[in-house]
């Protein structure tokens, strides 16, 4: 073709030799079945998962300086909502929590708590060094040293703090794991 | 802020508070006062009026000294808006005898004291309120003090039995790293690693 055009852009089908019908194995699946029967046919798991994927509402749990990536990824440039993810400020109506920043000893048993009430299928993930492994406070007489010692942790995100790109790369590599290790109950 | 305006302000307060200041010090610009333990409230009171006009304390801090018989000094930073100096007031105390709580003065010293309190475990008298400030509930122990394990004595973990947050004593399952700060380009003592096969 020799002519990169932006996928979904108009131009895309008036490429010369380029039919997404036929060039594409999946789609030609898909839009056969749909040309023929109608409607698709998936086993529920599948849709429950994929359903599950493209609405990850996460829990803001900002803890400290890496908060402000996460903040950076759900604001317009990274734009986490493309991805069907909203911040909830409530962890009962919420999916996904990201412990972003240090988890101190005092603040412990208060994320277990909040851990506690959201609702089943939950995901955590460990944002930066500090929830990781304690990082730079690993020897603190204040710090727990990783939040997986209170909570079961789905992905870590490395890095102090990770970029809003790794932090949506980690969110991406979720929603991964949960099309994979798609179950209804959890 | 000029070195006159600060000796001016020291011979001042020697003049004012005479022998209550025990120790006056120009540093770096910077003015101190190490005062009497006893008398720390007046002092204070004093410096917040007119002619000093210090209305704002910044921070109230502390420092240990353990081979000093009063191990403890309580740092008090003032600042004068109106005449743009600032002002280091120190004294001594250790782990029993009382400082007078400057909080009647300044309210803000009551959070400042708490945390120096907390840190240090050095008590003031007349306080409303000496309660822990920043530690964990039920912490034991006074973190910036010198003879405090850097670890401290406890850690927490979820317990999947019992369902809850539980304390137990610390298990470091990675050793303290030993830095080197010895550059390989100014005369390390020792043979980089690597160098042993170059003699050959």
């Amino acid at each position: 073709m020799g002519v990169i055009i932006p996928a979904g852009s108009a131009g895309r089908s008036s490429v010369e030799g380029y039919d997404p019908a036929v060039h594409d194995k999946f789609f030609e699946q898909v839009s056969a079945e749909l040309d023929q029967k109608g409607f698709l046919v998936a086993s529920a798991d599948d849709v429950i998962t994929w359903a599950r994927t493209g609405s990850l509402m996460w829990m803001t749990f900002g803890l400290a300086c890496c908060a402000v990536e996460m903040m950076q990824a759900s604001m317009p440039r990274y734009d986490m909502e493309r991805f069907g993810m909203a911040p909830r400020a409530s962890p009962r109506q919420s999916d996904l929590m990201i412990v972003a920043g240090t988890l101190t000893n005092k603040m412990a048993p208060a994320l277990r708590k909040v851990y506690d009430q959201m609702p089943d299928p939950r995901y955590v993930l460990s944002m930066g060094s500090c929830a990781n492994g304690g990082g730079y406070y690993h020897y603190s007489y204040s710090v727990v040293r990783g939040c997986d010692r209170i909570v079961p942790v789905d992905v870590y995100v490395p890095g102090c703090p990770p970029s809003a790109e790794a932090l949506l790369y980690g969110l991406l590599q979720l929603q991964k794991k949960i099309r994979r290790t798609g179950s209804i109950r959890r | 802020m000029s070195l006159e305006k600060l000796q001016a302000l020291a011979e001042k307060a020697q003049a004012d508070f005479k022998e209550a200041i025990v120790e006056s010090v120009i540093a770096f610009g910077e003015l101190t006062l190490t005062v009497d333990r006893e008398r720390i409230v007046e002092i204070m009171a004093k410096l917040k009026q007119a002619p000093y006009r210090f209305h704002q304390l910044i921070d109230v801090c502390g420092a240990d000294y353990p081979k000093r018989a009063l191990r403890f000094d309580v740092v008090y930073h003032l600042l004068s808006l109106t005449q743009n100096i600032r002002l280091r007031v120190k004294l001594q105390t250790d782990e029993v005898l009382p400082v007078p709580s400057i909080r009647s003065v300044y309210p803000n010293a009551d959070w400042y004291e708490r945390e120096a309190f907390d840190m240090y475990g050095m008590l003031f008298s007349n306080h409303p309120d000496l309660r822990r400030l920043l530690t964990d509930y039920g912490f034991q122990g006074h973190p910036l003090r010198k003879d405090f394990p850097m670890t401290g004595h406890v850690e927490v973990r979820y317990d999947e039995e019992q369902k809850r947050v539980i304390y137990e004593p610390v298990k470091l399952t990675q050793e303290y790293r030993k830095f080197d700060f010895l550059s390989p380009w100014e005369g390390a003592q020792y043979v980089l690693p690597g160098d042993e096969k170059a003699k050959v």
